[in-house]
Protein backbone atom coordinates (compact mmCIF):
# COMPACT_ATOMS: atom_id res chain seq x y z
CA UNK A 1 0.00 0.00 0.00
CA UNK A 2 2.87 2.50 -0.86
CA UNK A 3 1.35 4.68 -2.81
CA UNK A 4 -1.69 5.94 -0.19
CA UNK A 5 -1.62 9.45 0.21
CA UNK A 6 -1.67 10.08 3.44
CA UNK A 7 -3.74 13.76 4.15
CA UNK A 8 -5.17 14.21 7.89
CA UNK A 9 -5.21 17.94 7.69
CA UNK A 10 -8.21 16.80 4.95
CA UNK A 11 -10.80 17.66 7.20
CA UNK A 12 -9.37 21.20 7.51
CA UNK A 13 -9.70 21.51 3.38
CA UNK A 14 -12.99 23.22 2.09
CA UNK A 15 -15.21 21.31 0.28
CA UNK A 16 -14.87 21.13 -3.69
CA UNK A 17 -18.52 22.15 -4.37
CA UNK A 18 -18.78 24.40 -1.93
CA UNK A 19 -20.21 27.67 -3.40
CA UNK A 20 -18.72 30.37 -1.14
CA UNK A 21 -15.58 28.27 -0.32
CA UNK A 22 -16.67 28.31 3.61
CA UNK A 23 -17.96 24.54 3.80
CA UNK A 24 -15.54 22.35 5.44
CA UNK A 25 -15.25 18.12 5.12
CA UNK A 26 -15.05 18.42 9.35
CA UNK A 27 -18.32 19.80 8.86
CA UNK A 28 -19.73 17.22 6.97
CA UNK A 29 -18.51 14.58 9.58
CA UNK A 30 -20.41 16.74 12.42
CA UNK A 31 -23.30 17.18 10.53
CA UNK A 32 -23.55 13.37 9.58
CA UNK A 33 -23.00 12.45 13.68
CA UNK A 34 -26.29 15.25 14.03
CA UNK A 35 -28.27 13.40 11.92
CA UNK A 36 -26.97 9.57 13.41
CA UNK A 37 -27.72 10.77 16.91
CA UNK A 38 -30.66 12.50 16.51
CA UNK A 39 -32.16 9.41 14.43
CA UNK A 40 -30.86 7.02 17.47
CA UNK A 41 -32.23 8.99 20.03
CA UNK A 42 -35.71 9.81 18.44
CA UNK A 43 -36.05 5.97 17.39
CA UNK A 44 -35.20 4.42 20.81
CA UNK A 45 -37.71 7.32 22.17
CA UNK A 46 -40.55 5.95 19.93
CA UNK A 47 -38.43 1.87 20.92
CA UNK A 48 -38.68 2.15 24.14
CA UNK A 49 -42.61 3.11 24.92
CA UNK A 50 -44.05 0.81 22.09
CA UNK A 51 -41.82 -1.85 23.49
CA UNK A 52 -42.75 -1.90 27.09
CA UNK A 53 -46.42 -1.70 25.57
CA UNK A 54 -46.01 -4.29 23.39
CA UNK A 55 -43.49 -6.78 26.08
CA UNK A 56 -46.63 -6.01 28.60
CA UNK A 57 -48.85 -7.10 26.69
CA UNK A 58 -47.42 -10.44 25.49
CA UNK A 59 -47.35 -11.06 29.12
CA UNK A 60 -51.27 -10.61 30.01
CA UNK A 61 -53.75 -13.45 30.59
CA UNK A 62 -55.64 -11.98 27.93
CA UNK A 63 -54.60 -14.54 24.84
CA UNK A 64 -55.79 -12.42 22.47
CA UNK A 65 -54.02 -9.54 23.45
CA UNK A 66 -50.77 -11.67 23.97
CA UNK A 67 -50.85 -13.05 20.63
CA UNK A 68 -51.61 -9.92 18.98
CA UNK A 69 -48.21 -9.06 20.64
CA UNK A 70 -46.33 -11.87 19.73
CA UNK A 71 -47.67 -11.19 15.69
CA UNK A 72 -46.31 -7.86 16.42
CA UNK A 73 -42.72 -8.77 17.45
CA UNK A 74 -42.55 -11.78 14.91
CA UNK A 75 -43.07 -9.60 12.01
CA UNK A 76 -41.02 -6.89 12.75
CA UNK A 77 -38.14 -9.05 13.57
CA UNK A 78 -38.61 -11.24 10.23
CA UNK A 79 -37.99 -8.74 7.78
CA UNK A 80 -34.48 -7.05 7.23
CA UNK A 81 -34.41 -3.33 8.42
CA UNK A 82 -33.68 -2.14 4.60
CA UNK A 83 -36.49 -3.61 3.58
CA UNK A 84 -38.71 -2.82 6.69
CA UNK A 85 -37.28 1.30 5.76
CA UNK A 86 -38.29 0.88 2.11
CA UNK A 87 -41.87 -0.51 2.66
CA UNK A 88 -42.33 2.92 4.71
CA UNK A 89 -40.15 4.97 2.30
CA UNK A 90 -41.50 3.69 -0.96
CA UNK A 91 -44.65 1.62 -0.58
CA UNK A 92 -47.09 2.88 2.05
CA UNK A 93 -47.64 6.28 0.48
CA UNK A 94 -48.38 4.30 -2.76
CA UNK A 95 -51.06 2.11 -0.78
CA UNK A 96 -52.52 4.94 1.42
CA UNK A 97 -55.78 7.49 0.04
CA UNK A 98 -54.86 9.43 -2.85
CA UNK A 99 -54.42 12.48 -0.25
CA UNK A 100 -52.29 11.29 2.16
CA UNK A 101 -50.22 9.30 0.16
CA UNK A 102 -49.44 12.69 -1.32
CA UNK A 103 -48.88 14.41 1.67
CA UNK A 104 -46.04 11.90 2.38
CA UNK A 105 -44.95 12.61 -0.55
CA UNK A 106 -44.52 15.99 -0.89
CA UNK A 107 -45.43 17.69 2.19
CA UNK A 108 -44.17 16.15 4.95
CA UNK A 109 -41.25 17.80 6.58
CA UNK A 110 -37.88 16.26 6.48
CA UNK A 111 -39.27 12.67 5.06
CA UNK A 112 -35.67 10.53 5.19
CA UNK A 113 -35.35 11.71 8.51
CA UNK A 114 -39.12 11.20 10.24
CA UNK A 115 -39.03 7.75 8.05
CA UNK A 116 -36.00 6.58 9.03
CA UNK A 117 -36.40 6.72 13.17
CA UNK A 118 -40.19 5.96 12.62
CA UNK A 119 -38.91 2.93 10.83
CA UNK A 120 -36.29 2.25 12.96
CA UNK A 121 -38.16 2.99 16.22
CA UNK A 122 -40.82 0.21 15.05
CA UNK A 123 -37.80 -2.25 14.31
CA UNK A 124 -36.25 -1.95 17.75
CA UNK A 125 -39.77 -1.89 19.76
CA UNK A 126 -39.81 -5.46 18.38
CA UNK A 127 -36.35 -6.03 20.08
CA UNK A 128 -37.31 -3.93 23.23
CA UNK A 129 -40.78 -5.58 23.37
CA UNK A 130 -38.72 -9.40 23.86
CA UNK A 131 -36.48 -8.40 26.56
CA UNK A 132 -39.29 -6.47 28.55
CA UNK A 133 -41.50 -9.89 28.26
CA UNK A 134 -38.56 -11.82 29.18
CA UNK A 135 -37.69 -9.16 32.37
CA UNK A 136 -41.49 -10.06 33.43
CA UNK A 137 -41.18 -13.18 33.10
CA UNK A 138 -37.79 -14.15 35.01
CA UNK A 139 -39.74 -12.72 38.18
CA UNK A 140 -41.06 -15.51 40.33
CA UNK A 141 -45.14 -15.70 39.85
CA UNK A 142 -45.41 -15.10 43.63
CA UNK A 143 -45.03 -11.58 43.19
CA UNK A 144 -47.99 -11.10 41.36
CA UNK A 145 -50.14 -13.16 43.41
CA UNK A 146 -48.91 -11.22 46.49
CA UNK A 147 -50.14 -8.47 44.51
CA UNK A 148 -53.74 -9.56 43.74
CA UNK A 149 -53.75 -10.97 47.16
CA UNK A 150 -53.41 -7.69 48.68
CA UNK A 151 -56.02 -6.34 46.46
CA UNK A 152 -54.17 -4.50 43.71
CA UNK A 153 -55.76 -4.51 40.63
CA UNK A 154 -54.03 -5.87 37.34
CA UNK A 155 -52.75 -2.93 36.23
CA UNK A 156 -51.29 -1.93 39.28
CA UNK A 157 -49.80 -5.25 39.98
CA UNK A 158 -47.29 -4.05 36.72
CA UNK A 159 -47.17 -0.69 37.74
CA UNK A 160 -46.58 -0.94 41.15
CA UNK A 161 -44.88 -4.45 41.47
CA UNK A 162 -43.60 -5.96 38.21
CA UNK A 163 -42.55 -3.07 35.99
CA UNK A 164 -40.21 -1.56 38.52
CA UNK A 165 -38.30 -4.76 38.76
CA UNK A 166 -38.21 -6.22 35.12
CA UNK A 167 -37.45 -2.99 33.84
CA UNK A 168 -34.17 -3.05 36.56
CA UNK A 169 -33.10 -6.58 35.59
CA UNK A 170 -33.29 -5.44 31.82
CA UNK A 171 -30.72 -2.33 31.96
CA UNK A 172 -28.15 -4.52 30.50
CA UNK A 173 -29.60 -6.05 27.46
CA UNK A 174 -31.20 -2.35 26.84
CA UNK A 175 -27.67 -0.99 26.64
CA UNK A 176 -26.69 -3.50 23.45
CA UNK A 177 -30.42 -2.39 22.07
CA UNK A 178 -29.17 1.73 22.56
CA UNK A 179 -25.93 1.08 21.06
CA UNK A 180 -27.71 -1.33 18.01
CA UNK A 181 -30.23 1.47 17.56
CA UNK A 182 -27.14 3.89 16.91
CA UNK A 183 -25.45 1.17 14.53
CA UNK A 184 -28.75 0.53 12.88
CA UNK A 185 -29.34 4.14 12.16
CA UNK A 186 -26.41 3.95 8.89
CA UNK A 187 -29.31 1.99 6.95
CA UNK A 188 -31.06 5.14 6.65
CA UNK A 189 -28.71 6.17 4.24
CA UNK A 190 -30.37 3.52 1.75
CA UNK A 191 -33.15 5.83 1.90
CA UNK A 192 -30.81 9.23 1.81
CA UNK A 193 -30.58 10.35 5.05
CA UNK A 194 -27.42 11.95 5.33
CA UNK A 195 -26.24 10.21 7.86
CA UNK A 196 -22.58 9.82 9.47
CA UNK A 197 -21.72 7.14 7.41
CA UNK A 198 -23.30 8.32 4.09
CA UNK A 199 -21.17 11.63 5.12
CA UNK A 200 -18.41 9.58 4.79
CA UNK A 201 -18.89 7.32 1.77
CA UNK A 202 -19.69 11.12 0.58
CA UNK A 203 -16.37 12.57 1.70
CA UNK A 204 -14.43 9.50 0.31
CA UNK A 205 -16.30 10.22 -3.48
CA UNK A 206 -15.05 14.23 -3.16
CA UNK A 207 -11.48 13.42 -1.66
CA UNK A 208 -10.30 9.72 -2.43
CA UNK A 209 -9.10 10.33 1.43
CA UNK A 210 -10.53 6.62 2.56
CA UNK A 211 -8.70 5.91 5.40
CA UNK A 212 -8.60 9.20 7.05
CA UNK A 213 -12.64 9.51 6.40
CA UNK A 214 -13.84 5.98 7.59
CA UNK A 215 -10.90 6.29 10.23
CA UNK A 216 -12.83 9.43 11.79
CA UNK A 217 -16.49 7.91 11.51
CA UNK A 218 -15.25 4.81 13.09
CA UNK A 219 -13.99 6.73 16.64
CA UNK A 220 -17.27 8.44 16.29
CA UNK A 221 -19.18 5.58 16.53
CA UNK A 222 -17.54 4.32 18.92
CA UNK A 223 -17.46 7.43 20.61
CA UNK A 224 -21.45 6.98 20.31
CA UNK A 225 -21.36 3.54 21.63
CA UNK A 226 -19.03 4.35 24.72
CA UNK A 227 -21.62 7.75 25.42
CA UNK A 228 -24.86 5.39 25.04
CA UNK A 229 -22.95 2.59 27.42
CA UNK A 230 -22.10 5.37 30.63
CA UNK A 231 -25.45 6.71 30.25
CA UNK A 232 -27.04 3.52 30.88
CA UNK A 233 -24.75 2.15 33.36
CA UNK A 234 -25.22 5.50 35.36
CA UNK A 235 -28.66 4.97 35.33
CA UNK A 236 -28.89 1.34 36.51
CA UNK A 237 -26.65 2.55 39.05
CA UNK A 238 -28.72 5.56 40.37
CA UNK A 239 -31.96 2.53 40.01
CA UNK A 240 -30.04 -0.24 41.63
CA UNK A 241 -32.00 -1.95 44.38
CA UNK A 242 -30.27 -2.81 48.10
CA UNK A 243 -29.78 -6.53 48.37
CA UNK A 244 -29.97 -7.73 44.53
CA UNK A 245 -27.26 -8.60 42.19
CA UNK A 246 -25.53 -5.58 41.49
CA UNK A 247 -27.50 -3.67 43.66
CA UNK A 248 -25.83 -1.93 47.01
CA UNK A 249 -25.57 -3.23 50.26
CA UNK B 1 -54.18 -0.81 -4.74
CA UNK B 2 -56.37 -1.73 -7.31
CA UNK B 3 -53.55 -2.14 -9.85
CA UNK B 4 -51.22 -4.07 -8.20
CA UNK B 5 -49.54 -6.17 -10.92
CA UNK B 6 -48.37 -10.46 -10.03
CA UNK B 7 -47.54 -10.66 -13.77
CA UNK B 8 -44.76 -8.00 -13.14
CA UNK B 9 -43.43 -10.63 -9.81
CA UNK B 10 -44.42 -13.99 -11.56
CA UNK B 11 -42.19 -12.48 -14.82
CA UNK B 12 -39.10 -11.77 -12.32
CA UNK B 13 -38.88 -14.64 -10.82
CA UNK B 14 -36.22 -16.68 -12.30
CA UNK B 15 -34.29 -13.16 -12.00
CA UNK B 16 -35.38 -13.20 -8.53
CA UNK B 17 -34.31 -17.04 -7.87
CA UNK B 18 -30.59 -15.70 -9.15
CA UNK B 19 -30.74 -13.21 -6.64
CA UNK B 20 -31.71 -15.17 -3.87
CA UNK B 21 -29.08 -17.96 -5.08
CA UNK B 22 -27.00 -15.12 -4.19
CA UNK B 23 -28.02 -14.23 -0.94
CA UNK B 24 -27.85 -18.08 -0.36
CA UNK B 25 -24.55 -18.05 -1.02
CA UNK B 26 -23.23 -15.29 0.60
CA UNK B 27 -25.20 -16.29 4.09
CA UNK B 28 -23.52 -19.99 3.76
CA UNK B 29 -20.36 -18.32 3.32
CA UNK B 30 -19.92 -15.85 5.63
CA UNK B 31 -21.56 -18.27 8.24
CA UNK B 32 -18.94 -21.13 7.65
CA UNK B 33 -15.83 -18.38 7.64
CA UNK B 34 -17.60 -16.69 10.79
CA UNK B 35 -18.13 -20.02 12.66
CA UNK B 36 -13.91 -21.39 11.84
CA UNK B 37 -12.07 -18.26 12.08
CA UNK B 38 -14.69 -17.27 14.77
CA UNK B 39 -13.65 -20.42 17.09
CA UNK B 40 -10.25 -19.75 16.54
CA UNK B 41 -10.52 -15.82 17.51
CA UNK B 42 -12.53 -17.25 20.47
CA UNK B 43 -9.79 -19.71 21.31
CA UNK B 44 -7.24 -16.68 20.86
CA UNK B 45 -9.20 -14.19 23.36
CA UNK B 46 -9.01 -16.64 26.27
CA UNK B 47 -5.92 -17.58 25.58
CA UNK B 48 -3.06 -16.69 28.07
CA UNK B 49 -0.89 -15.23 25.39
CA UNK B 50 -1.78 -11.93 26.66
CA UNK B 51 -0.77 -10.16 23.56
CA UNK B 52 -3.13 -12.35 21.20
CA UNK B 53 -5.79 -12.20 23.73
CA UNK B 54 -5.73 -8.13 23.27
CA UNK B 55 -5.70 -8.37 19.52
CA UNK B 56 -8.68 -10.57 19.68
CA UNK B 57 -10.63 -9.04 21.90
CA UNK B 58 -9.68 -5.35 20.24
CA UNK B 59 -10.89 -6.67 17.00
CA UNK B 60 -14.02 -8.15 18.21
CA UNK B 61 -15.01 -4.73 19.94
CA UNK B 62 -14.36 -3.07 16.98
CA UNK B 63 -16.05 -5.10 14.75
CA UNK B 64 -19.39 -4.80 17.04
CA UNK B 65 -19.39 -1.36 17.96
CA UNK B 66 -19.42 0.27 14.37
CA UNK B 67 -22.11 -0.68 11.40
CA UNK B 68 -22.60 -3.13 9.20
CA UNK B 69 -22.80 -0.38 6.47
CA UNK B 70 -19.37 0.87 6.98
CA UNK B 71 -17.56 -2.06 7.31
CA UNK B 72 -18.93 -2.65 3.92
CA UNK B 73 -17.66 0.49 2.96
CA UNK B 74 -14.49 0.31 4.63
CA UNK B 75 -13.52 -3.15 2.48
CA UNK B 76 -14.30 -1.64 -0.48
CA UNK B 77 -11.96 1.30 -0.07
CA UNK B 78 -9.58 -1.23 1.64
CA UNK B 79 -9.29 -4.36 -0.47
CA UNK B 80 -8.48 -2.62 -3.83
CA UNK B 81 -5.10 -1.37 -1.74
CA UNK B 82 -4.53 -4.23 0.03
CA UNK B 83 -4.52 -6.63 -3.58
CA UNK B 84 -2.32 -3.39 -4.97
CA UNK B 85 0.06 -4.18 -2.13
CA UNK B 86 0.12 -7.62 -2.62
CA UNK B 87 0.56 -8.09 -6.10
CA UNK B 88 2.78 -4.97 -6.12
CA UNK B 89 0.74 -3.61 -9.23
CA UNK B 90 0.46 0.14 -10.21
CA UNK B 91 -3.16 0.89 -9.63
CA UNK B 92 -5.12 0.22 -6.65
CA UNK B 93 -7.07 -3.11 -8.39
CA UNK B 94 -10.75 -2.70 -8.85
CA UNK B 95 -12.74 -5.46 -7.37
CA UNK B 96 -16.81 -5.96 -7.85
CA UNK B 97 -19.25 -5.79 -5.38
CA UNK B 98 -19.57 -9.14 -5.33
CA UNK B 99 -15.93 -9.89 -4.03
CA UNK B 100 -15.98 -7.17 -1.64
CA UNK B 101 -18.92 -8.34 -0.06
CA UNK B 102 -17.59 -11.89 0.96
CA UNK B 103 -14.80 -10.56 2.48
CA UNK B 104 -16.45 -7.93 4.70
CA UNK B 105 -19.59 -10.29 5.76
CA UNK B 106 -16.91 -13.25 6.90
CA UNK B 107 -14.70 -10.44 8.37
CA UNK B 108 -17.77 -9.05 10.20
CA UNK B 109 -19.17 -11.83 11.40
CA UNK B 110 -16.30 -13.03 12.78
CA UNK B 111 -16.48 -11.03 15.67
CA UNK B 112 -20.31 -11.95 16.03
CA UNK B 113 -19.99 -16.07 16.02
CA UNK B 114 -16.57 -15.50 17.94
CA UNK B 115 -18.85 -13.76 20.96
CA UNK B 116 -21.53 -16.79 21.01
CA UNK B 117 -18.58 -19.54 20.54
CA UNK B 118 -16.64 -17.91 23.82
CA UNK B 119 -19.75 -17.54 25.54
CA UNK B 120 -19.99 -21.94 24.83
CA UNK B 121 -16.45 -22.07 25.85
CA UNK B 122 -17.21 -20.06 28.93
CA UNK B 123 -20.29 -21.91 29.93
CA UNK B 124 -18.35 -25.64 30.46
CA UNK B 125 -17.30 -26.05 33.97
CA UNK B 126 -13.04 -25.08 34.30
CA UNK B 127 -12.91 -28.55 36.18
CA UNK B 128 -12.73 -30.46 32.91
CA UNK B 129 -10.26 -29.13 31.72
CA UNK B 130 -8.46 -29.98 34.67
CA UNK B 131 -9.67 -33.80 34.38
CA UNK B 132 -8.46 -33.48 30.80
CA UNK B 133 -5.28 -32.83 31.37
CA UNK B 134 -5.14 -35.25 34.72
CA UNK B 135 -6.04 -37.56 31.79
CA UNK B 136 -3.07 -37.12 29.93
CA UNK B 137 -4.53 -34.90 27.28
CA UNK B 138 -2.44 -32.32 25.60
CA UNK B 139 -4.69 -28.60 26.34
CA UNK B 140 -5.55 -28.99 22.69
CA UNK B 141 -6.81 -31.73 22.82
CA UNK B 142 -9.11 -30.99 26.01
CA UNK B 143 -9.96 -28.37 23.95
CA UNK B 144 -11.09 -29.89 20.53
CA UNK B 145 -11.93 -33.31 22.17
CA UNK B 146 -14.11 -32.06 25.53
CA UNK B 147 -14.74 -28.73 25.57
CA UNK B 148 -15.10 -27.49 22.01
CA UNK B 149 -18.09 -30.09 20.95
CA UNK B 150 -20.23 -29.36 24.59
CA UNK B 151 -19.94 -25.58 23.43
CA UNK B 152 -20.93 -25.78 20.01
CA UNK B 153 -24.06 -28.27 21.37
CA UNK B 154 -24.94 -25.88 23.81
CA UNK B 155 -25.11 -22.79 21.52
CA UNK B 156 -26.05 -24.37 18.82
CA UNK B 157 -29.60 -22.71 19.08
CA UNK B 158 -27.81 -19.11 19.70
CA UNK B 159 -25.32 -19.56 16.48
CA UNK B 160 -28.71 -20.67 14.30
CA UNK B 161 -30.50 -17.51 15.37
CA UNK B 162 -26.92 -14.82 14.41
CA UNK B 163 -27.19 -17.45 11.45
CA UNK B 164 -30.93 -15.82 10.55
CA UNK B 165 -30.07 -12.08 11.40
CA UNK B 166 -26.91 -12.90 9.37
CA UNK B 167 -29.40 -14.00 6.37
CA UNK B 168 -31.20 -10.93 6.92
CA UNK B 169 -28.35 -8.89 7.29
CA UNK B 170 -26.91 -10.04 3.75
CA UNK B 171 -29.83 -7.56 2.17
CA UNK B 172 -27.30 -4.60 3.23
CA UNK B 173 -25.22 -5.64 0.36
CA UNK B 174 -27.76 -3.17 -1.69
CA UNK B 175 -25.29 -0.23 -1.05
CA UNK B 176 -22.53 -1.11 -2.99
CA UNK B 177 -24.92 -2.12 -5.92
CA UNK B 178 -24.58 -6.47 -5.44
CA UNK B 179 -27.55 -8.55 -7.13
CA UNK B 180 -28.52 -10.10 -3.81
CA UNK B 181 -32.28 -10.89 -3.49
CA UNK B 182 -33.78 -7.45 -2.44
CA UNK B 183 -30.51 -6.24 -5.00
CA UNK B 184 -32.42 -8.20 -8.02
CA UNK B 185 -35.49 -7.06 -6.79
CA UNK B 186 -34.77 -3.50 -6.45
CA UNK B 187 -33.59 -3.72 -10.03
CA UNK B 188 -37.05 -4.66 -11.71
CA UNK B 189 -38.86 -2.40 -9.13
CA UNK B 190 -36.68 0.68 -10.46
CA UNK B 191 -36.92 -0.49 -14.41
CA UNK B 192 -40.44 -0.74 -14.20
CA UNK B 193 -41.61 1.23 -12.14
CA UNK B 194 -42.91 -0.95 -9.88
CA UNK B 195 -41.86 -0.38 -6.48
CA UNK B 196 -45.06 -1.31 -4.52
CA UNK B 197 -45.26 -5.06 -6.14
CA UNK B 198 -41.77 -6.05 -5.58
CA UNK B 199 -40.51 -4.51 -2.16
CA UNK B 200 -44.38 -6.40 -0.79
CA UNK B 201 -42.97 -9.67 -2.57
CA UNK B 202 -39.41 -9.13 -1.25
CA UNK B 203 -40.67 -8.42 2.45
CA UNK B 204 -43.81 -11.48 2.30
CA UNK B 205 -40.38 -13.75 1.26
CA UNK B 206 -37.72 -12.69 3.76
CA UNK B 207 -40.79 -12.85 6.39
CA UNK B 208 -41.63 -16.22 5.62
CA UNK B 209 -38.04 -17.72 5.46
CA UNK B 210 -37.29 -16.16 8.79
CA UNK B 211 -40.11 -16.76 10.24
CA UNK B 212 -40.07 -20.38 9.50
CA UNK B 213 -35.96 -20.68 10.43
CA UNK B 214 -37.03 -19.04 14.21
CA UNK B 215 -39.94 -21.37 14.90
CA UNK B 216 -37.63 -24.07 13.87
CA UNK B 217 -34.70 -22.61 16.33
CA UNK B 218 -37.24 -22.38 19.18
CA UNK B 219 -38.53 -25.80 18.64
CA UNK B 220 -35.14 -27.25 18.98
CA UNK B 221 -34.02 -25.19 21.80
CA UNK B 222 -37.06 -26.85 24.06
CA UNK B 223 -36.34 -30.22 22.70
CA UNK B 224 -32.44 -28.86 24.15
CA UNK B 225 -33.62 -27.82 27.37
CA UNK B 226 -35.52 -30.90 27.92
CA UNK B 227 -32.56 -33.43 27.29
CA UNK B 228 -30.18 -31.51 29.29
CA UNK B 229 -32.47 -31.19 32.24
Amino acid sequence: MGKYNWNWHIFWETVATSADGSEKYYQWMLIGLGWTVATGLAAWAIALILGSLIGVIRTTPLRWLAGLGDAYVELFRNIPLIVQLFLWFFVLPEILPQTAGDWLKKEMPLPEFITAFVGLGLFTSARVAEQVKAGIQSLPPGQKNAGLAMGFTLPQVYRYVLLPMAFRLIIPPLTSELMNVFKNSAVALTIGLMELTAQARQMNEYTFQGFETFTVATILYIFVAFMANRVMALIEKRVQVPGYIGGGR
Amino acid sequence: MGDFDFEVIVQSLPYLWKGMQYTLVLTAVAMTGGIVLGTLLAIAKLSPIKPLAIAATTYVNLMRSIPLVLVIFWFYFLVPLLIQGLTAAEQPVPIGPDQTAFVSFTLFEIAYYCEIIRAGIQSIPQGQMAAGKALGFTPTQVLVYVILPQAFRNMLPVLLTQTIVLFQDTSLVYVISATDFLGAASKIAQRDGRLVEMYSFVAIVYFLICFTLSQWVRRLQLNFSLATR
